[in-house]
């Protein structure tokens, strides 16, 4: 196994340069983390953004498609978002998009609070390669091949490792 | 080799997790938490709502209320509806069991329509226990009430209502003051009470109207109000349960009052900032003054709406115990599977 210890904190500077310039023509718009790892990377861009608006954080475990195969989440926690959904801008935080259906069940979770006006997705990582849903991100902070895998710790420092399998050849 | 001293519990499945809920006796603390913290999830924080949620869609439940009840009935089909399940509700009262049916066969009769879930309401004590015997399995069994016996998730609702207004309920002194003797809601809350470890429970009541050893329930016990109720945190109000009473128990209800009433003056002997609990519905000049019940340390109104997200959380929790179970078996048999191809291939 290889390695590789992520600069979190350039990637995270990079992605609110890209979504303040994306933001453009969306004005005043509010921020939703993913609980846990989406909020962790939310945080940190809502503090580089200096969005006035709270930042709202949903747990999305009353939303997944797999409830009737693995059943709840014990850690579940309550949804929290403090200000009207309707006609709001809303970026959407998580902290890696794979099959897509996580970003399903939060756009379910929302949409359930009121219609926004859009949705701009943004996540840490992607592994596009392993999508099972249409779905794609407006703003990727690095993009990853399946066979990456990810160790992540956070929020304080948010510490993410990728390792993938390195090919002996004899 | 050693017998077994207690029966399993029935509504325990091989996991150790809730199939059924009939009652909170034997249940321990940390089935009772994750009930109480799954209902603070349906709770938007911001505005108290409860919110819809598409958990239990494609999942079928019936409501079966052989015994009159509105709050507990209506506030079943809520959660239900906010779980996104499909509900039928099943006035039995004037139907099948009136023509003669016996429980069995109507049980027989609702099971071959699919449920996956039943909440029963009945008059006589054990019937839910009775249902939960005989369904199928994957079918699950709530108890909204049987007889004098238990109403577990009433008890549940009142501790979440507890939690929310004082944060926790170990530490606190509460007193349940009225008809002991009658009500299957005061034998789930001592049994809740008892189990999430509330530092004292009190029973305060005319010994006309407590059970014969009311201290075998680990309540201390007080036929004075004024006594009783001096420090507590919760006052809980219970109404006479005329319909169930054999004989006149009190002289009158104008006396009963008298002597056991909640007034303001005397919800003043409990700690400042006590709250007032009433499972409902509550009968105005006979256990409680309506200056109290509609008085500002009342919480009576909340334990409805809460009684929603608590039902909500019972559901979710019995389902999804479900789930992990069959998750569970599945992986028990890939992985004798894989043995016997081991063996197969050695």
């Amino acid at each position: 196994m290889q390695e590789l210890d992520i600069d979190v904190t350039a990637l995270l500077d990079q992605m609110s340069r890209d979504l303040i310039q994306k933001m453009v023509d969306r004005p005043n718009p509010k921020m939703i983390g993913i609980r846990t790892g989406g909020e962790w990377i939310a945080r940190e861009l809502h503090k580089r953004m200096q969005l006035p608006e709270e930042l709202g954080v949903i747990d999305i475990a009353f939303y997944r498609d797999d409830f009737s195969r693995i059943g709840l989440n014990p850690e579940i926690k309550p949804s929290d978002i403090p200000w009207e959904v309707e006609d709001q801008h809303l970026i959407l935080v998580d902290d890696l998009l794979y099959t897509g259906r996580t970003i399903r069940s939060a756009l379910n979770e929302i949409f359930d609070y009121g219609r926004p006006a859009s949705v701009t997705l943004v996540v840490l990582l992607d592994r596009k390669a392993c999508r099972e849903l249409p779905l794609q991100a407006d703003v990727v902070g690095m993009q990853l091949a399946c066979s990456q895998k990810i160790k992540a710790t956070g929020p304080d420092p948010i510490k993410i490792i990728i390792s993938e399998p390195v090919e002996v050849t004899v | 080799m050693k017998a077994r001293l207690t029966a399993p519990n029935p509504q325990l499945n091989e996991l150790g997790k809730l199939k059924h809920l009939l009652t909170l006796e034997g249940l321990k603390q940390h089935h009772l938490t994750e009930i109480l913290d799954t209902a603070e999830s349906f709770i938007d924080p911001n505005t108290n709502k409860i919110k819809k949620v598409p958990l239990l869609r494609g999942k079928s439940i019936m409501n079966l209320f052989f015994e009159p009840s509105t709050r507990t009935r209506t506030t079943f089909e809520i959660a239900e509806k906010r779980l996104s399940a499909d509900i039928e509700s099943l006035d039995i009262q004037t139907s099948a069991a009136k023509k003669g049916e016996s429980l069995l066969d109507t049980l027989w009769n609702l099971q071959a329509m699919q449920a996956d879930m039943f909440v029963i309401r009945h008059a006589e004590s054990g019937a839910a226990h009775f249902f939960a015997q005989h369904v199928a399995p994957g079918v699950h069994v709530l108890n909204a009430g049987d007889g004098q016996h238990a109403h577990p998730t009433q008890a549940l609702l009142d501790m979440f209502t507890i939690r929310k207004k004082k944060g926790d309920i170990f530490d606190l002194k509460v007193a349940i003051v009225g008809d002991i003797l009658h009500s299957r809601v005061v034998r789930s809350q001592i049994q809740a009470l008892s189990i999430l470890e509330a530092r004292e429970i009190r029973v305060i009541g005319p010994k006309t109207l407590l059970p014969e050893h009311p201290e075998v329930l680990g309540v201390h016990v007080y036929h004075d109000i004024e006594e009783g109720l001096k420090d507590v945190d919760v006052v809980i109000m219970v109404r006479l349960q005329n319909e169930r009473m054999k004989s006149a128990l009190i002289p009158s209800e104008k006396e009963f009052f008298k002597r056991y009433g909640l007034t303001e003056k005397r919800l003043a002997l409990a700690k400042p900032g006590a709250i007032v609990m009433h499972p409902g519905p509550i009968n105005r000049g006979v256990e409680i003054d309506s200056a109290v019940a509609d008085g500002p340390q009342s919480v009576i109104l909340e334990q409805v709406t809460y009684g929603i997200a608590v039902r909500m959380a019972v559901m979710s929790v019995i389902m999804s115990n479900a789930a992990q179970l069959t998750q569970y078996q599945a992986e028990q048999e890939q992985a004798a599977l894989s043995e016997v191809e081991m063996e197969n291939a050695q």
